[in-house]
């Protein structure tokens, strides 16, 4: 089982070649996207963030850039700063460069407002973009793959069928020495202690069972019930009734391999296997994070049906809701309604699953790369200043 | 026949409708390799539970083996187990 990718200066294996262009800030965010929309192998990252952030919540957004840049995906890093943020540009494109690749930056107030700056900037990722198309594809053994597992819009067939689906792909990729990453804690509440039971370690299995009480506090001290934002109302419409129904579905798309460590929103794990990483249930800030960890292939499962895709790595969609399928024929990659239906079982679709993430590693266009999703957002955890 | 109904863990007190199944209609489904039936008390929309026995006020719905909740009324063998009935234990900031 191999596959073709990119190798990078740093050893990471990506499968994608794009030119990042990153705005340190919500203000430089506009030209980061004209420059982008000039250059075809170009995405602009839509950060919202980045200014009047403090302590804990700015270093996040700072951690999460520079996680983006990192990412085996991404070929060169055009780091694109207003001037006066807070986040630091310099610092920010530093660290990128740590990795190996190349990183330019601009400043929109040095180069004397929007349209110079987006010359400049234009000029710049040209170049860039040539130098990284150059770059050939060579085989890498699937160990080399890092997979997130997502799901969102869930109803009842997530966790019945896609969710235990994916989860025996995701064990497909461990047991050949890939890495597979778990996140939105708010969906482990109510099946943290079986996720801490196939922790590596007792101390470790701690650990989740404590950012998931943790989680659960923050949602307490808001002095309302979960229900109605988690399950959200169209989860309830299909059939889930708790948050504790929402999760035990939820934690099937990790399969059952042990888990290997608990990673901070955005992290990179040190090592192969099964990650889990501590972010919100939000899909897009959810996936926003596991890409900053340096997950290059996202599976994401759901009921209801939902278009999201990601600027920074495909996203391979699955239902198992058949009327959800053939409603939403153009967004979803995957259809898994044969478990529903008992026409097939859980291991057949794990395995077409395990091969469509092979054919999506060697090229093959996802349906929300094909239609251009690419929904960004970092997860703040205070408020802004 | 086609599936009418999934029990997940042979420790559960709910099923799953997989098609809109009629208000007393008699299902059947598998519990481990056993064949049961029940006759259903009212309407259960596809995707929804019901319950596989009589289960008390407070008593704990059992889903996956574990609990997801648990009975804010008496809920009786054969009907529709959901947000009107059972309540969620966790996250509750409102109590």
């Amino acid at each position: 089982m191999k596959f073709q990718g990119y190798l990078r200066p740093d050893g990471k294996v990506g499968i994608r070649n794009y030119l990042a262009v990153i705005p340190t800030s919500v203000c430089a965010a506009t030209v980061a996207f004209h420059i982008a929309s000039q250059i075809p192998q170009a995405v602009a990252l839509a950060n919202q963030h980045g200014c009047c952030q403090i302590g804990a919540d700015h270093e996040q957004t700072v951690n999460t850039l520079i996680g983006l840049g990192k990412n085996p995906n991404v070929g060169a890093v055009l780091v694109v700063g207003l001037g006066c943020e807070g986040v630091p540009i310099a610092k920010v494109a530093e660290e990128i460069a740590v990795s190996g690749k190349s990183v330019e930056t601009i400043v929109i107030q040095d180069c004397g407002g929007t349209l110079k700056a987006t010359a400049e900037g234009t000029r710049i990722a040209s170049k860039m973009a040539r130098e990284i198309a150059q770059l050939k594809t060579q085989e890498f053994p699937v160990s080399e793959l890092s997979l997130g597992v997502e799901c969102g819009g869930s109803d009842f067939t997530s966790g019945l069928a896609s969710n235990p689906a994916v989860g025996y792909a995701s064990d497909l990729l461990v047991q050949a020495g890939g890495t597979s990453m778990l996140s939105e804690t708010t969906e482990f509440i109510g099946a943290e202690h079986v996720l801490a039971r196939r922790a590596k370690s007792p101390e470790l299995g701690e650990k989740i069972i404590q950012f998931v009480r943790d989680c659960e506090q923050r949602a307490k001290q808001m002095h309302v019930d979960i229900r109605g934002s988690q399950p959200t109302p169209g989860n309830i419409q299909g059939g889930i009734s708790s948050i504790e129904e929402k999760s035990l579905g939820c934690i099937h798309k990790a399969g059952h391999s042990p888990i290997q460590g608990v990673l901070a929103y955005g992290e990179t794990p040190q090592g192969k296997g099964l990650f889990v990483m501590d972010t919100p249930g939000q899909d897009v800030e959810s996936m926003t994070g596991m890409a900053a960890g340096g997950v290059t292939v996202m599976i994401f499962t759901t009921g209801r049906g939902t278009p999201t895709g990601f600027p920074l790595a495909p996203v391979i969609k699955i239902t198992a809701n058949a009327e959800t399928y053939s409603k939403m024929t153009d967004n979803i990659d995957v259809d898994a309604s044969g478990i529903i239906s008992g026409e097939k079982s859980i291991e057949e679709v794990g395995k077409e699953i395990f091969q469509e993430i092979l054919e999506v590693a060697n090229g093959k266009m996802t349906k929300a790369e094909s239609l251009g999703h690419r929904e960004f957002g970092i997860y703040k955890i205070a408020p802004t200043f | 026949m086609q599936k009418q109904a999934v029990v997940i863990n042979q420790k559960d007190n709910v099923a799953t409708a997989v098609q809109d199944l009629t208000a007393g209609s008699v299902v059947s489904f598998f519990v481990g390799q056993d064949v049961e039936q029940l006759t259903l008390c009212e309407f259960i929309p596809f995707g929804h539970k019901f319950a596989l026995c009589d289960i008390g006020k407070g008593q704990e719905i059992l889903k996956y083996g574990e609990s997801i909740g648990s009975a804010l009324k008496p809920i009786p063998e054969g009907s529709h187990v959901h947000v009107h009935n059972m309540q969620s234990n966790r996250g509750r900031g409102d109590l």
